[in-house]
């Protein structure tokens, strides 16, 4: 049995009397890719930023690799990597130096082989000399990726990660989803598009009212059948 | 929402309320007392004259103001430096009603000290160090309201007013003493003297000091009267403020 | 473009724990992040620079014909354009990082988030050291009062060190507070008067010619006030950035 990477539990949220999160369980696997639904404002964003450490739960806790969230100093952190919307990436700098940057605030020893790999993975080495000022957003999108999977963490959690991109950046990440989950990684990731989550990941669940509604493999979803659940979950609106 | 239209009840007085009274009536009374005793009940300062005597009567009041905004400060430090251990709000508004009050005492302090130098050094401002003390820590209480007024999310204002608290009041003491190494002209009352003091009175025979108790006692009582209030106040915004939230 | 990706990532290693050593080597990444992201925008060091040149020649004009011996003015005129010219470069240490949304990527790092702290006081005081040193070679020529000197040297940079260590911990509580740019001075300035004093003291005792025990205090002061406030902000920084 793949162990349980990312465990949440009872994790709860407000902000100031409104209750975000009220009760939130899931747990993904080793080797899972899970693919978490929600309208706008429910509680997706806070969620991961909850996960990812950035923000504390009233209630709950998080569990990652065994180890809680609400125990741990700042080393954990060293086992996650986040994409957000926001790119998180220093636009005065060209894509090498952020990495660079970034491989020194992790402490990955002889970082450049591995720098070069992930951009090459990514399909930015031409650019990489270039200032991030210059990126359109696909590419920026691309280095956000490079970035979360530089120091290779197990937990890879991606926040509406396909927002804005064209469709081949879209193919890129669908692909660099599929190799990372095929190497033993727990990926959750957030979107807006049901027939992606359905295709890119091997299990669905959906946040509605601070729960989780729902969670099914994806395999089980047929073309529509998400939708009906979305909307049927919605029906009270 | 449909209500019910009712004739409405006069709400019900609670302890609290009764609290308030009483010591709102004593308040009343000390300061009733104090302007009495400094103006009438104090004799005048044997050496000074004319103008110079009667206006060393502000002193009391001066000295009073001194102690609120001395209470100020420790109250909203001693306050600040809870709410960041316990996190609990309560803290967070006893010491931004701290401030508000100091901030009255501290304008009071520098106010009354501008009556009494212009006709005693003829000048209204000096560089001394308890003026200079007075006035940077005014400022302070200043920026920390302006600091809360622009953050929006509760817990970050309480939070970050309290980092500001305790960053700023560090600062006071060495302000303090930074500007008595610069020379002074303002009368040391109590302590050594200072050889380029003026204006200094002949202390504080009878009935000088007892006005002085008095006026220090009944100003810690008022200082005390409006924080108490004032955190009621602060305790119903916030409530009030939660409750519109719930209702948009 | 690829659409596979084919090519196998060289296993990464991450050296844990660290202790000090670690510590020390993100402050300074983060310093040299900054340093370098100023190199290539030249957004802020220009302007502090500019004004600061600005700044003394309109105080040389108001002083001019009205002050007979310029001495009596530059020491205050020197310490309040440090004072001026430092809030822009203060601002800009953590106003960018908001605005530009990166700032959670620092708060995601492995480190002790005073690393962040420790890193941008270290920027700031280049910056601010280089646009003191503009205000000390204009003020030269502009005033024509020798403030080259070394106690006056040291003096400028033990106050721009302290100017600093507060100003960063302020940037940081500001970053997110509405008018961040004006209110960083209204918070600043009264906390910075020791400072201030004791510069403007030193400076003046050297112009006129005291010695180094007559100015020993001012300069107990500075130490003292440095040492107080980076110790503190250090407590404090944690804090701040708790929830983004």
């Amino acid at each position: 049995m793949a162990d349980q990477l990312i465990v949440v539990s009872g994790v709860q949220k407000r902000y100031g009397r409104k209750r975000v999160l009220s009760g939130v369980e899931l747990t993904v696997e080793q080797g899972c890719v899970m693919a978490l639904l929600g309208a706008n404002g429910a509680g997706k964003s806070t969620l991961m930023r909850i996960i990812s450490g950035l923000a504390k739960p009233d209630r709950g806790d998080v569990v990652l690799g065994g180890i809680s969230l609400r125990q741990t100093g700042h080393e954990l952190r060293r086992y996650i990597g986040l994409v957000t919307h926001a790119p998180l990436l220093y636009d005065n700098l060209n894509a090498w130096e952020n990495l660079l940057f970034f491989a020194r605030l992790y402490d990955i020893q002889e970082p450049e082989p591995r720098i070069e790999a992930v951009l090459h993975a990514v399909d930015l080495w031409p650019r990489r000399r270039d200032p991030v000022r210059t990126f359109s957003r696909g590419m920026i999108q691309r280095l956000a990726i490079a970035r979360a999977i530089l120091h290779e963490p197990p937990v890879l959690l991606l926040d509406e990660p396909d927002t804005g991109l064209d469709p081949l950046s879209a193919e890129m990440l669908a692909s660099l989803i599929r190799s990372m989950g095929a190497a033993n990684r727990a990926i959750l990731l957030t979107t807006h598009n049901l027939e992606r989550a359905r295709l890119w990941a091997d299990s669905v669940s959906l946040l509605k009212d601070g729960k989780i509604a729902f969670c099914a493999p994806a395999a089980n979803l047929k073309e529509g059948d998400l939708r009906r659940l979305v909307l049927e979950t919605d029906g009270d609106e | 929402m449909a209500t019910t239209a009712t004739k409405s009840k006069p709400v019900p007085w609670r302890a609290v309320d009764i609290v308030q009274l009483v010591l709102g009536v004593i308040v009343v009374v000390v300061s009733a007392l104090i302007m009495w005793a400094a103006l009438m009940y104090a004799r005048p300062a044997s050496n000074l004259a004319g103008d110079e005597q009667l206006a060393q009567r502000i002193f009391y009041i001066h000295m009073g103001c001194n102690i609120g905004a001395l209470a100020g400060f420790l109250v909203s430090m001693i306050g600040s430096i809870i709410y960041l251990v316990t996190r609990k709000l309560d803290w967070d508004r006893v010491a931004q009603a701290s401030i508000e009050a100091g901030l009255v005492f501290g304008l009071g302090t520098v106010v009354t000290g501008m009556f009494w130098a212009k006709p005693t050094w003829n000048t209204y401002w000096t560089w001394d160090p308890r003026l200079t003390t007075s006035t940077i820590t005014v400022l302070v209480y200043i920026a920390y309201l302006l600091l809360r007024n622009g953050i929006d999310n509760r817990n970050s204002r309480a939070r970050y007013g309290s980092i500001y608290a305790i960053l700023a009041f560090l600062s006071v003491p060495l302000t303090f003493f930074s500007a008595r190494w610069f020379r002074s002209i303002h009368p040391v009352v109590f302590g050594n003297e200072n050889p380029d003091a003026q204006g200094g009175f002949d202390i504080l025979g009878g009935s000088m000091q007892q006005t002085l108790t008095v006026s220090l006692i009944g100003f810690c009582v008022l200082f005390s009267v409006l924080v108490i209030m004032r955190w009621r106040q602060l305790r119903m915004e916030d409530d009030l403020a939660e409750l519109r939230e719930d209702l948009a | 473009m690829r659409s596979e990706v084919s090519v196998p990532l060289p296993p990464v290693s991450m050296r844990t724990g660290g202790g000090l050593g670690a510590f020390l080597r993100k402050v300074w990444a983060v310093a040299e992040k900054d340093l370098r992201a100023e190199l290539r925008g030249r957004e802020v060091f220009s302007t502090m620079t500019v004004f600061s040149a600005l700044a003394v020649i309109i105080f040389g004009m108001a002083f001019d014909l009205r002050v007979p011996k310029a001495e009596m003015v530059a020491p205050g005129v020197l310490w309040v354009i440090i004072l001026f010219a430092g809030v822009l470069g203060l601002n800009r240490s953590f106003g960018a990082e908001m605005d530009r949304g990166t700032l959670p990527a620092l708060l995601l790092a492995p480190m002790d988030r005073s690393a962040i702290y420790f890193g941008k006081v270290i920027a700031n005081l280049f910056f601010t050291l280089g646009a003191a040193a503009v205000i000390l070679i204009v003020m030269f020529f502009i005033f024509d009062v020798d403030l080259l000197q070394p106690l006056i040297l040291l003096a400028a940079a033990l106050g721009t060190l302290g100017y600093v260590s507060v100003g960063t911990i302020f940037a940081a509580l500001t970053a997110s507070v509405r008018a961040r740019e004006s209110l960083l001075p209204i918070l600043l300035l009264p906390v910075m008067v020791p400072v201030f004093m004791a510069g403007v003291a030193l400076t003046a005792g050297i112009l006129d010619g005291k010695s180094f025990d007559d100015v020993r205090t001012w300069l107990g002061m500075l130490v003292a006030f440095d040492l107080i406030f980076l110790v503190v902000a250090y407590l404090l920084f944690d804090l701040i950035l708790e929830e983004v």
